[in-house]
């Protein structure tokens, strides 16, 4: 019979933490919401109250073993919400380096931008295709870029330690192609010196990336022009002239990618069929925001499961240690418990009582490990290698409201599972033995 | 020692209570044997004694560029160098873009470099006079079902061919067995072709080097070797950066993820979460003993070994919990290793981990137990018997 009861509670745990996941903010204030109406209205509901209100009200008293409840909740929370911050801030970043109206040309099944090649012709042949937007002068917007990677010491490093730096090799229509871009310190390098521009990302990892200054690529000496922002993960390149960096870099006329803006975001489909069509080209045509999003993909879901496995693992102890407290303060209010169901009061207050003192230093613990989470991590600068690109990507941890709504709804579920089963023993406890007993 | 059963009697006196803290503890070490597992994979990287007398020569501008390759002459004139080999990053995937592939197009030479691949004889004849040949490590052709003779197509992100395809046909000619099975990860996932036919395949290559690696005859000689080597293209359009294979690898293996931050900020939330709990506990089961302690006051023992027990208890709970977490990490590392088809490799936990883990659980024992064992040691026998303490 026992057994049976348990199996059941188990079952019921699962379809309730299923529903649990499944569900969006409002249907959660909705729940809430019926609650608070229950407690209010029905003569159940203001038994249930009562009984709550003395459970908390002897909250204090029991200072240290509630506080193992809403310390190793924010724990589980504030290591979670980091790490989904992570994956966030990463994939944020690159959804902000693509747009729907500008798209990205390489030579069929590249993989990245640096191991494709196109050549004077096919970048002309891309100009002539339908779609394509065209600057005052008549021309089409189009940039054709030379994508290559830079060695250079990293920056708090004491040894001679050299991180690699995506360098791309772009003319004035660089600029026109992707308006995001603009100098913040310094100014534009000169076309045909041997001068770059750097992202503030980058800035920020490499020693020596100032303005005025000289940094050593290879045998060459360039010096730093000025910095530009922009808030995606151009921000972590360098830039300079093209004809420069295909020089320096051996590779004559030919260019890595060509990046178009298009009249508009609907023209892309008509721009993408011209360009499969043409018999004299073989490309991969995607529009950057697509492209973009794609090499996030693989990474951003890396780091979500890292994030979701370590959170479980913590979870679990938690779970535990929410057990043992609750366990606990049921059994020493087992004779107050079992008073108030021999005056009468049903089971089901109880229950409700024991649950929701839980649940609440649940989200007491949920909301201090969401707040230390935002205040350390957002906007805490991280760098990796990132997928398809042959440079250290910067980004910022972004905690965003919808992380730390995810970790609230964690908190709560671990409240629920830890207050489940202490509350259904307070409530099941036969009165005569809790009676008799200490 | 003699106290062993009263400890014990006193660690399962509220069985409940004492099952849920371990499992805490158990989730606990269990996390911390797999990040320590992470960590270690990722430091252990190139660290040997082969590592260390390995030199890896590439581009000085960036790991993209390419070397020519006559410079293996000019290496191989270096005092000190024993030997020289060379390769090329293929970039390559089966099937589909994701299935990536570790491959490398290497010169004939190139076993001969790392005993860590054991390869037969025949095979490496085959791989010598197989223009399409391949060798693949044995993991990497378990994840994929291949067999010697067979004929597999297998992409490169990077190179196409003459017409202009990156479909590329290979035939496997031999399997490549790590020499050390617990530290094989990866040349387990190794695929090598012939450095020849890759270069006469595709016209982006012409004749040039991904990287070169040395070995020299005395290890303590690298560095000198090292700048020996970087000498002879010093203010050339090709100069190089050479790096023994262990610093190589450390520098790139940091500019992915600074793993050794991450894993201590996680360990460092979850032991202090443990701390307070382990310790709420200790808490909890001493003072709900006060009278027994007063009694075995009475009848004798001292303050001191009244201390001495309560310690002995929690650091006992500490290390039940933590072995038992441990040792699970050791056991799931592998499985996860295998599930995850070579891309992940977790080994189970080494010496060093657990000389760190049960080094923690002591400390943390203490720790936690030393308010509770201090108020049992001070604890005045009259009050706790009247119930006023």
């Amino acid at each position: 019979m026992t057994f049976l009861k348990n199996l059941g509670l188990l079952l019921l745990l699962v379809l309730v933490l299923a529903a649990w996941v499944m569900l969006p903010w409002f249907g959660a204030l909705g729940l809430a919401a019926l609650l608070g109406l229950w407690m209010l209205l029905t003569r159940r509901g203001a038994q249930a109250r009562s009984v709550t209100g003395v459970g908390v009200s002897t909250l204090p008293q029991r200072i240290g073993s509630s506080a193992v409840i809403v310390v190793g909740i924010a724990g589980v929370v504030g290591v979670l919400v980091a790490l989904l911050a992570m994956a966030e801030g990463y994939a944020e970043t690159l959804r902000k380096s693509g747009s729907e109206d500008t798209a990205i040309v390489l030579r069929g099944a590249s993989a990245a931008e640096v191991a494709s090649v196109m050549t004077r012709d096919d970048i002309t042949q891309i100009g002539l295709a339908p779609g394509v937007a065209k600057s005052a002068k008549g021309e089409p917007l189009l940039s054709a870029e030379t994508v290559v990677a830079a060695n250079l010491p990293v920056k708090g490093t004491t040894t001679d330690e050299e991180g690699s730096v995506q360098m791309r090799g772009v003319g004035d229509e660089a600029f026109a192609v992707r308006p995001q871009v603009r100098i913040v310190a310094g100014r534009k390098f000169q076309p045909g010196l041997k001068e770059l521009i750097v992202g503030q990302g980058a800035a920020r990892q490499f020693e020596g990336l100032e303005p005025g200054k000289q940094i050593r690529l290879g045998s060459q000496m360039w010096t730093v022009a000025g910095v530009f922002a922009s808030g995606d993960s151009m921000e972590s390149e360098l830039w300079a002239d093209a004809p420069v960096v295909a020089d320096t870099y051996r590779r004559g006329a030919s260019r890595n990618s060509v990046t178009v803006k298009l009249t508009d975001a609907k023209a892309f489909n008509e721009f993408k069929a011209a360009l499969d069509g043409n018999p004299q080209l073989k490309v991969d045509t995607s529009t950057t925001l697509a492209f973009f999003a794609k090499q996030s993909e693989q990474m951003t879901k890396i780091l979500r499961i890292i994030g979701i496995v370590v959170g479980t693992i913590m979870a679990v102890g938690a779970v535990f240690g929410a057990l043992n407290t609750m366990f606990a303060a049921v059994a020493t209010r087992a004779r107050e418990i079992a008073t108030l169901r021999a005056i009468g009061f049903p089971g089901l207050p109880v229950v409700v009582a024991v649950m929701l003192e839980t649940m609440l230093l649940a989200a007491l613990g949920g909301i201090l490990g969401g707040a230390i989470a935002y205040l350390l991590f957002n906007g805490h600068a991280a760098s990796t290698m990132a997928a398809g690109s042959v440079g250290k990507l910067s980004f910022e941890l972004r905690v965003s409201g919808q992380l730390l709504w995810e970790g609230l709804k964690w908190a709560l579920a671990i409240g629920f599972i830890g207050g489940l089963f202490p509350a259904v023993r307070a409530a099941s406890l036969p009165v005569t033995t809790a009676l008799r007993e200490l | 020692m003699k106290y062993l059963h009263l400890i014990w009697a006193a660690l399962f006196r509220r069985k409940l209570r004492t099952v849920l803290t371990l499992v805490s503890i158990i989730t606990a070490f269990l996390l911390f044997g797999l990040l320590d597992a992470v960590r270690t994979s990722f430091d252990q990287a190139g660290q040997s004694a082969n590592g260390a007398s390995r030199l890896q020569t590439g581009s000085r501008l960036s790991f993209i560029q390419t070397l020519p390759m006559a410079l293996t002459q000019r290496i191989q004139a270096v005092d000190g160098v024993k030997l020289v080999t060379y390769a090329n990053w293929f970039g390559g995937a089966y099937q589909d873009p994701h299935n990536q592939v570790f491959s490398f197009a290497v010169a004939p030479n190139y076993l001969d470099m790392y005993p860590e691949m054991v390869v037969t004889d025949q095979a490496r004849q085959a791989f010598a006079s197989t223009r399409l040949g391949a060798l693949v490590g044995e993991g990497l052709a378990k994840r994929f079902n291949w067999k010697v003779g067979d004929k597999i197509p297998l992409q490169s992100t990077i190179f196409p061919d003459r017409s202009g395809s990156k479909n590329w046909q290979f035939e496997i000619v031999g399997l490549i067995h790590a020499a050390d099975k617990k530290s094989g990860g990866w040349y387990d996932q190794m695929f090598l072709l012939n450095w020849k036919y890759f270069d006469d395949t595709t016209p982006y290559n012409q004749g040039q080097v991904g990287w070169y690696v040395t070995r020299v005859a005395d290890a303590n000689q690298a560095d000198r070797v090292a700048k020996a080597i970087d000498a002879i293209s010093a203010n050339s359009d090709h100069e190089t950066r050479t790096q023994t294979e262990q610093a190589a690898m450390a520098s790139w293996m940091k500019q992915v993820a600074d793993i050794g931050l991450i894993v201590s900020s996680i360990m460092g939330a979850v032991f202090f979460t443990l701390l307070l709990l382990s310790g709420n506990t200790m808490m909890q089961a001493v003072r709900e003993r006060t009278s027994e302690i007063a009694v075995l006051k009475t009848i004798g023992f001292s303050g001191r070994s009244v201390l001495a027990m309560v310690l002995a208890e929690s650091v006992l709970l500490l290390v039940i919990g933590g072995v038992i977490g441990l040792g699970l990490a050791s056991v799931l590392g592998p499985v996860i290793s295998a599930g995850s088809g070579g891309s992940l490799h977790l080994p189970a936990a080494g010496l060093n981990s657990w000389a760190t883990g049960v080094g923690f659980m002591v400390l943390f024992g203490v720790i936690v137990g030393a308010l509770p064992a201090l108020n049992a040691m001070r604890l005045n026998i009259t009050d706790a018997l009247a119930g006023r303490a």
